[in-house]
């Protein structure tokens, strides 16, 4: 593969990196011009994670490398420092208070965003030479509950299987899965393949009805939590199908007895199981006969299954039937976990959670001594340390005194996050190392550290399905920022650790972590101690770095150009190298709806965004789809509640609470509802879902319930609604509701406010900036304005010298506004026509101009130019798409294009 | 044998009349009476032509010639006048004594301009602005003198001062309210007006009462209540109209403050007939030429014996006819008690617009500066539309209104 292709022109480069976001971690084609640091990006055509597809989120990254946002000095207190003095400042803060109370005082809070050197370095600083176990990341809301899953069936963390499975089953269940939107080019890869072999069959286990049941055979909305009970009942209609492999299970498998008898006695009664699950009877029969009769059959898990407090049970559930039915590691056959982040699986390698200790190593005697000896490590960590929840608590309760958290936003994303933010603080010395300045976790930070952010970045990635890919620099750190991997040895040298930590280049750390990978790891698979072994990689050299292709590991003697699948062999990483069938007793959620938080509340992802927000809302293309928070409620729960269609709720808990617009239909079953994960306090005033989200884990994995919360919805009775597009940068008013999100050359702010306004066409402008209109006039603005004052209706505009759209505000006592796609438009309008400009306050184009919202975000087609051309007989998608081009990227939108189509 | 149906007077509604009854099936003999020396022509047009911008051939609606292409007979000028009606007879006699016998008689007398009753009114240089001769007159005076005063500034006084302005004259407009056009717009929309005409180079007296008209057989000045006066070489008197009704009450027909007519535009003498501005209809008089136009149409129709229409008065839209001001006006623009306002600004633009809405309805409006959407509200009032499911839209036109009606729908 060609890696760097440099053209004619000198600034003009090709360079094959991976992107920012989900755990499928597709290859990027991207086309750099370091002068003007702006960039193109395709899909790498060879990459086997995607084959040239890209989602609507990756094929946005152009728009995230801009420095607006960005953090660029050290600061500390929010002052810019010098490096020296940033760096010293957290060496002897850490070092004070080792020393005074100890090494488990002190903690790191990393991510899955981090590359594997980055987080190779980090874990080593903290169990090898800090000496404690107080290093956890983000991936503990992600996908904890699979590895302890995997580690208690198979004896190591490992993904038995590879996307080319899902090219080759004949039944794709999903459970707990918006594949579509959350990882949107492997579902493209899946649908695909089924439209090519309508004979496979597509199963998706969600509560909720998402997009990715637009491919789906069958859908079980299965009650929130019950998916043991599922699995359970499974492997009792697999038992009595006889479509146990006897063999298989006899020579490679412990433990059937007893997780039959589980299985038996919780779900053995398919009628009370159907009630259980609240799914139809027929349905629950036809998946088992279905997953019963397809040998070729894998199941893909993901976060639905992970957050929750019988999340490593779940895991366990659906290994199980695999195991018991011997579709593991064979083509088209196995569990498989889909993790959500880039590099939660490098993370995962490295050790990089509190509950393990490096390179698929778990806290024990030889493993201590092993590592101790490698890294040659002066304060051994002996004992897990705390993971993110209650490394959390023991920052509020002062037992940590000082925390660096690395590349995530805590204060966001872990549940009953007032919390966290009440405990941060408080804390005694905050780090944060980010690419953003502003961040509501980087707000908490006594010390601020630029850290490079995705196209700078230069290391390794782990995708879902073991592949190691180099994530390359494209450009070089921006200004004053440096790589993780520099910060982290700065500090470990500053704090006093002379040795191990003089790496020269991220190689010299990847050839450290592929060594230790098979340092006293048997070359002998019937004794190898660890699955992950990438010591065929230890002694590459910095040019074979950076040359590196994606590869899956291991990537060892037996197998230097990697291996898809584990455990066809039957040989796993237990002491007996047996696998092991686990008794699940299926658990409820910890916490069960009351009277007084009668619904139950579901989180997770949005087609458009990820995580919090901080890189795909600088994205105007991403902020199109969906712009604000919401609350998904059923048409039965918003009626008894007397809810309509777009107005506000606050949604509470025991823990917390927050506000955004309803959204009803039938998606969630009665008594449930969703809300997105995405918002920020940086993005919205009340749109942090966290806060609400009780703080229960599950046992094992210490994964938070995230997907189940007893909440109430109640309306919020707003006197006005209103929204601020604004080609500069404006203050949030004064509001009750706010949520803010970047579009093309201006500033989008949606408003709401339980009081009324005074003097509404006065704040208006107040909120532009300007106290009254004399001030409008010292900046040769043009003022337009609307006003029906006894409709409430209020809408101000103002155009700049050059005839430009600068500002327009509207409001109105309800949320019916005008639609904000063709007036978001004027701002790239060098000057507006009268006709424009006549139009503007009635918010509605001249006929033919308004394309309503934006439903492709790859190609920015509109709701309305889709609905023009279904009218006009375009009567499939791909009609559409030949038309519109809508849908022909990465296809997430389709399922929506066929709804259009459906109801024009 | 033919009935003879006499028309007295030979301006705007007479000449409607005649157009609407050719293209009626009528069964008359027609004689028309004007005291202008002229055919017909469009007395709306003569700001135009004071403006320069129109030439009395421009302004012409029906020469001579087509007065005979027609059939009809058309005595002109001023010894053609009408002295009297005998009733008794059925006759109109003129004022060089001719006697012409009628079946039907209509009257379209028109208007006499108002005149200030204040000392000097008879100097020379001090006029109306009526009619063609007016109009002459003011030109001839523009050419050799400087200074005009125009008092009154409706349309026709804005008309006329621009139109001297535009021919040179250094003009001052005097007003007894604080904006111009304050029958036809509101204090935001007057103060535009103003703003605009005055960078047009007109010069404005507002809240001025004019005490007299000074000058030796020419007019020099004008003098005002508060002692103030203007240097005069030209005053325009331009402060309202009064119907023409002479001739009626001096034959007995009743009248007060026009002729009275009924819905079918019947004076009490059931031979007679009257329309235009020489008429009051249910306590109107009116001085646009719009419902003069409908009054034409309806007595035609019963002219003709159709005998089915009735003329009824609706809210008059009015337009200023200076080129480049746009403003429309119709209905109650300053509203009731319990009526709502919808604005539209955009002031640096020149663009006001106001809509009055009471219980659902549109009753009054006032553009300045963008008309399009005029005629729209002009209907929704006269048809008195339940504007209530466009609302929202209503201020921005027509065109919205429809596609979100038909999207509702």
């Amino acid at each position: 593969m060609n890696i760097l292709a440099t053209s004619q022109d000198n600034n003009i480069q090709t360079k094959h990196t991976t992107c920012a976001y989900c755990g499928v971690g597709c290859g990027i084609e991207a086309t750099i011009n370091e002068t003007e640091r702006t960039l193109s990006v395709k899909g790498s055509d060879k990459h086997p994670a995607n084959f040239g597809r890209l989602c609507s989120k990756g094929s946005a990254l152009d728009q995230t490398v801009s420095l607006n946002g960005r953090l660029l000095e050290p600061k500390i207190n929010n002052q810019v420092v010098s490096w020296d003095q940033a760096l010293d400042k957290v060496a002897n803060g850490f070092n004070d208070i080792i020393k005074q109370h100890g090494p488990d005082a002190v903690a790191f809070y990393v991510s899955g965003q981090l590359l594997t050197e980055d987080y190779y370095v980090a874990n080593k600083l903290m169990k090898g030479y800090i000496g404690s176990g107080n290093i956890d990341t983000n991936s503990r809301l992600c996908m904890s509950s699979s590895v302890v899953g995997h580690k208690r069936a198979f004896g190591t963390d490992t993904v038995p299987g590879c996307y080319y499975d899902f090219e080759q089953a004949e039944l794709i269940t999903l459970v707990g899965s918006n594949t579509a939107w959350c990882h949107p080019v492997l579902f493209q890869r899946i649908k695909k393949y089924k439209e090519a072999n309508p004979n496979v069959k597509v199963v998706v286990i969600d509560p909720r009805r998402t997009q990715t049941c637009d491919i789906a055979d069958l859908h079980l909305p299965l009650n929130l939590g019950t998916d043991t009970w599922l699995f359970n009942g499974l492997l009792n209609s697999i038992n009595q199908q006889n479509k146990i492999d006897s063999d298989y299970v006899q020579q490679h498998c412990d433990g059937l007895e007893n997780a039959m008898s589980s299985a038996q006695q919780s779900a053995g009664n398919i009628k009370h199981l159907a009630d259980t699950l609240g799914i139809n009877e027929d349905d629950l029969k036809q998946f088992y006969s279905w997953f019963c009769d397809t040998e070729k059959s894998v199941t893909l898990y993901s976060q639905g299954v992970n957050q929750s407090s019988s999340g490593t049970d779940k895991v366990n559930s659906i290994i199980n039937c695999h195991l018991a039915t011997g579709r593991i590691g064979k083509p088209g056959m196995g569990p498989f976990s889909m993790t959500g982040q880039p590099n939660a699986m490098g993370g995962r390698e490295v050790g990089g959670l509190a509950n393990t200790l490096a390179a698929h190593m778990d806290f024990n005697d030889d493993n201590i001594q092993r590592v101790k000896t490698f890294w040659q490590a002066p304060n051994m960590a002996t004992q897990n340390g705390l993971m993110a929840v209650d490394m959390f608590d023991a920052i509020d309760e002062g037992k940590i005194k000082a925390v660096w958290i690395m590349a995530t936003n805590p204060v966001v994303s872990l549940p009953n996050a007032d919390k966290v933010k009440r405990a941060l603080e408080k804390c005694e010395l905050v780090v944060v190392s980010d690419c953003v300045d502003q961040t509501d976790t980087g707000d908490l930070a006594h010390v601020k550290l630029p850290a490079t952010g995705w196209s700078e970045k230069d290391g390794t990635i782990t995708n879902s399905e073991r592949r190691i890919s180099r994530q390359r620099g494209l450009f070089p750190p921006a200004c004053n920022a440096m790589h993780d991997w520099q910060i982290i040895c700065d500090v470990a040298k500053r704090m006093g650790f002379s040795q191990g930590f003089n790496y020269q280049t991220q190689a010299d750390i990847f050839r450290e972590h592929a060594d230790l990978s098979g340092f006293q790891n048997s070359e002998n698979p019937h004794d190898k101690l660890r699955d992950f072994d990438i010591s065929g990689l230890a002694n590459i050299s910095n040019d074979e770095y950076e040359n590196l292709e994606a590869i899956q590991w291991p990537v060892n003697k037996e197998y230097p150009n990697g291996q898809a699948r584990f455990f066809a062999d039957g040989q796993f990483f237990t002491p007996n190298r047996k696998a092991k069938l686990l008794a699940i007793e299926p658990k409820l959620p910890k916490n069960l709806p009351s009277n007084d938080y009668p619904l139950r509340l579901n989180t997770g992802r949005i087609r458009d965004q990820w995580h919090t927000m901080t890189r795909t809302a600088l994205a105007p293309q991403l902020n199109q789809h969906i712009s604000q928070p919401f609350v998904e409620v059923h048409p039965k729960d918003a009626k008894v509640r007397g809810l309509s269609n777009g107005q506000l709720v606050k949604v509470h808990s025991k823990w917390g609470q927050m506000m955004a617009p309803v959204s009803i239909n039938e998606n969630s079953k009665v008594g449930d509802i969703f809300v997105p994960m995405h918002w920020t306090a940086q993005l919205s005033r009340t749109g942090r879902i966290n806060p609400v989200v009780n703080p229960e884990v599950d046992a094992f994995s210490k994964q938070p319930e995230s997907k189940h919360t007893p909440v109430q919805v109640t309306p919020f009775t707003a006197n006005w609604f209103g929204f601020v597009l604004s080609r500069n940068p404006i203050e949030w008013p004064n509001c009750d509701y706010i949520v803010s999100a970047q579009g093309v050359l201006h500033n989008r702010i949606e408003l709401a406010h339980g009081q009324a306004l005074q003097n509404p066409s006065n704040d208006m402008l107040a909120w532009l900036g300007f106290k009254d209109k004399s001030s409008l006039q010292n900046q040769s603005l043009e003022l337009l304005s609307f006003e029906d004052e006894a409709l409430g209706l209020y809408r101000i505009a103002l155009i700049n010298t050059e005839g430009e759209l600068q500002a327009l505000a509207m409001i109105a006592p309800d949320m019916h506004l005008p639609e904000r796609t063709w007036l978001a438009s004027q701002f790239a309008k060098a000057s507006l026509d009268d006709r424009a400009r006549s139009a503007l306050l009635s918010g509605y184009a001249p006929a033919g101009e308004d394309i309503g919202r934006i439903v492709c975000a790859c190609f920015s087609v509109g709701e309305k130019t889709i609905e023009a051309a279904a009218k006009g007989g375009c009567s499939t998608p791909a009609m559409i798409g030949s038309k519109l081009k809508a849908g022909t990227n990465c296809g997430s939108c389709v399922p929506e294009i066929k709804g259009i189509i459906a109801r024009c | 044998m033919t009935a003879k149906l006499v028309i007295i007077g030979n301006g705007m509604a007479g000449a409607k009349l005649l157009e609407e009854l050719n293209s009626a099936e009528h069964h008359y003999d027609i004689t028309v009476f004007g005291n202008e020396p002229y055919g017909n022509y469009n007395r709306i047009m003569l700001s135009p032509l004071l403006a320069g911008e129109k030439t009395l051939n421009d302004i012409m609606i029906f020469d001579h010639s087509w007065y005979q292409a027609n059939g009809i007979t058309l005595h002109a000028g001023s010894e053609k006048a009408i002295v009297e009606i005998d009733r008794i007879h059925k006759q109109v006699i003129t004022q060089d004594g001719e006697k012409t016998p009628y079946d039907r008689l209509v009257i379209a007398t028109g208007s006499n301009p108002f005149m200030l009753p204040v000392d000097g009114i008879d100097l020379d240089g001090v006029m109306s602005f009526r009619d063609i001769r007016d109009v002459e007159n003011m030109i001839s005076v523009a050419s050799q003198h400087k200074k005009a005063v125009v008092i009154g500034a409706g349309l026709l006084g804005l008309e006329a001062a621009m139109g001297l302005c535009g021919r040179g004259m250094d003009v001052t407009v005097v007003h007894n309210n604080d904006i111009p056009l304050n029958r036809q717009l509101d204090q935001e929309a007057g103060k535009l007006l103003k703003q605009a005409l005055e960078t047009r180079g007109l010069h404005f007296k507002m809240n001025a009462k004019t005490q007299s008209i000074v000058g030796n057989k020419q007019v020099e000045k004008v003098c005002f209540m508060d002692g103030s006066e203007l240097e005069a070489d030209l005053v325009v008197m331009a402060i309202g109209i009064r119907p023409n009704i002479q001739l009626a009450q001096d034959c007995g027909l009743y009248c007060q403050k026009g002729i009275v007519v009924s819905d079918t535009l019947q004076t009490y003498d059931p031979s007679i007939y009257s329309l235009g501005e020489c008429i009051e209809h249910r306590g109107d008089t009116f001085g646009l030429v719009a419902p003069l136009y409908d009054q034409a149409k309806v007595l035609a129709n019963h002219l003709s014996e159709h005998g089915v229409a009735q003329f009824q008065t609706l809210p008059t839209a009015t337009k200023l006819k200076v080129t480049g001001i746009h403003l429309f006006s119709v209905g109650n623009f300053l509203g009731t008690p319990n009526s709502e306002c919808i604005y539209y600004r955009h002031t640096q633009q020149g663009i006001y617009k106001k809509i009055v809405i009471e219980n659902n309805k549109i009753i009054g409006v006032v553009l300045y500066g963008d008309t399009q959407e005029g005629p729209f509200y002009h209907e929704l009032l006269e048809a008195q539309t339940d504007i209530q499911a466009i609302r929202p839209y209503l201020m921005f036109g027509k065109a919205l209104c429809q596609a979100q009606m038909e999207k509702a729908a």
